[in-house]
């Protein structure tokens, strides 16, 4: 058994180095690796984005057509930056994952506390109005 | 032979694909993160946990700001400046995030010229990345520097709702903190690429192991993680 073990780990190890010294060279020295154009247009997009959600403060737009500006394009922008420029739309999956899909569950804590602070608001309206 | 088994970032045999792959990939005692080096991964594992930090911070922020019954300051009026003579609405802020988005530019292409092994160009926009850090973090000092003499605090403010204070200084702070370690860590690293640490594979100070390129795209993760934040804080914080 033990003996089985040892003999496998050994042959992958031997495969491992054997493809290590094969292909060493091309992973080591390309990484990640894209035409400086792609980098230049997702700049310019983010220069874009940027500038209409300034517009939305300039203009001085109100209510929810501000908000869902605002979130449109802040999520947009973040995309952009997490897709191309931190190049996780290469990675495989499992890391992907991995770092994407915990922060996406903060979303149950900013319930939580939006249920939490209407609470509070509420409490703070009947009792602070009424002292005064 | 164990080091090169142990640091090796490339698999012997093709993996499957999509949702088979997240499965294969993180089943049988393997090791996860199939295609990426350990520095690389517990750089995104780090942020992964910053994430966490900043999500607490503006959290707080959220709660504070929807729970009072003061009115909160208007920020669109707080953060203009007057140029010339027109006051322009939130002037400061805007400029910042130009600044940031173009740091962010220059760092992913020092990354590609890394990869392509061109130390002076890799060095020279890790540099500019650098300087465009250093101008956001002056322009923050002025932009606190000018709240505290308008009476800003983090008890209290002139305007409204007293966590106004509070939540600033907390959140950019911590993240001007952020920009300021990532200019350092920026120039450190950008002084062993112009030096071709990483050509001569010449050991590390700390941890006497040879340098990679690999780390250009590291620093590059911190850098744009930084920039993500600011989104975030940009759109949440000045612009809600």
């Amino acid at each position: 058994m033990t003996n089985v073990a040892v003999h496998l780990e050994g042959q992958q190890s031997l495969q491992t180095h054997a493809h290590d010294a094969l292909a060493s060279g091309a992973t080591h020295t390309k990484g990640q690796q894209h035409p400086i154009k792609l980098y230049l247009v997702v700049w310019g997009w983010l220069f874009v984005l940027s500038t209409c959600s300034y517009l939305v403060d300039y203009f001085g737009l109100q209510g929810y057509l501000r908000w869902s500006l605002i979130l449109l394009f802040m999520v947009l922008k973040a995309g952009l930056i997490v897709a191309v420029f931190m190049h996780m739309a290469w990675e495989r999956l499992a890391l992907a994952y991995a770092i994407l899909l915990p922060p996406v569950l903060v979303l149950v804590f900013v319930a939580i506390m939006v249920l939490e602070s209407d609470y509070t608001h509420l409490i703070r309206v009947i009792f602070f109005a009424a002292a005064t | 032979m164990t080091d090169a088994a142990l640091t090796s970032t490339v698999e012997p045999l093709a993996r499957p694909q999509g949702w088979r792959g997240i499965a294969a990939d993180w089943s049988s005692d393997q090791r996860a993160f199939k295609n990426v080096s350990w520095g690389k991964a517990m750089m995104w594992i780090f942020l992964l946990s910053d994430t966490f930090i900043f999500s607490c911070f503006l959290l707080s922020y959220m709660t504070a700001r929807m729970s009072t019954t003061v009115p909160w300051p208007n920020p669109s009026e707080v953060f203009a400046l007057t140029i010339g003579d027109t006051k322009i609405p939130l002037i400061l802020i805007a400029i910042m995030t130009f600044i940031l988005i173009s740091s962010s530019g220059t760092m992913a292409m020092a990354v590609n010229f890394g990869y392509r092994r061109d130390r002076a160009k890799t060095a020279a926009l890790m540099l500019a990345t650098a300087a465009f850090g250093a101008t956001f973090v002056g322009m923050q000092a002025f932009e606190w520097t000018k709240l505290i003499m308008e009476g800003v605090r983090p008890w209290g403010n002139p305007w409204g709702a007293a966590q106004f204070g509070a939540s600033f200084f907390m959140i950019t702070g911590f993240h001007g903190t952020h920009v300021t370690i990532g200019v350092i860590f920026l120039i450190a690293i950008a002084r062993k690429v112009w030096r071709g640490d990483f050509d001569v594979e010449r050991r590390g100070f700390f941890t006497s192991r040879k340098g990679h390129y690999e780390i250009v795209e590291i620093t590059g993760l911190y850098w744009h993680f930084v920039d993500l934040v600011w989104v975030f804080i940009f759109a949440l914080f000045y612009l809600w």
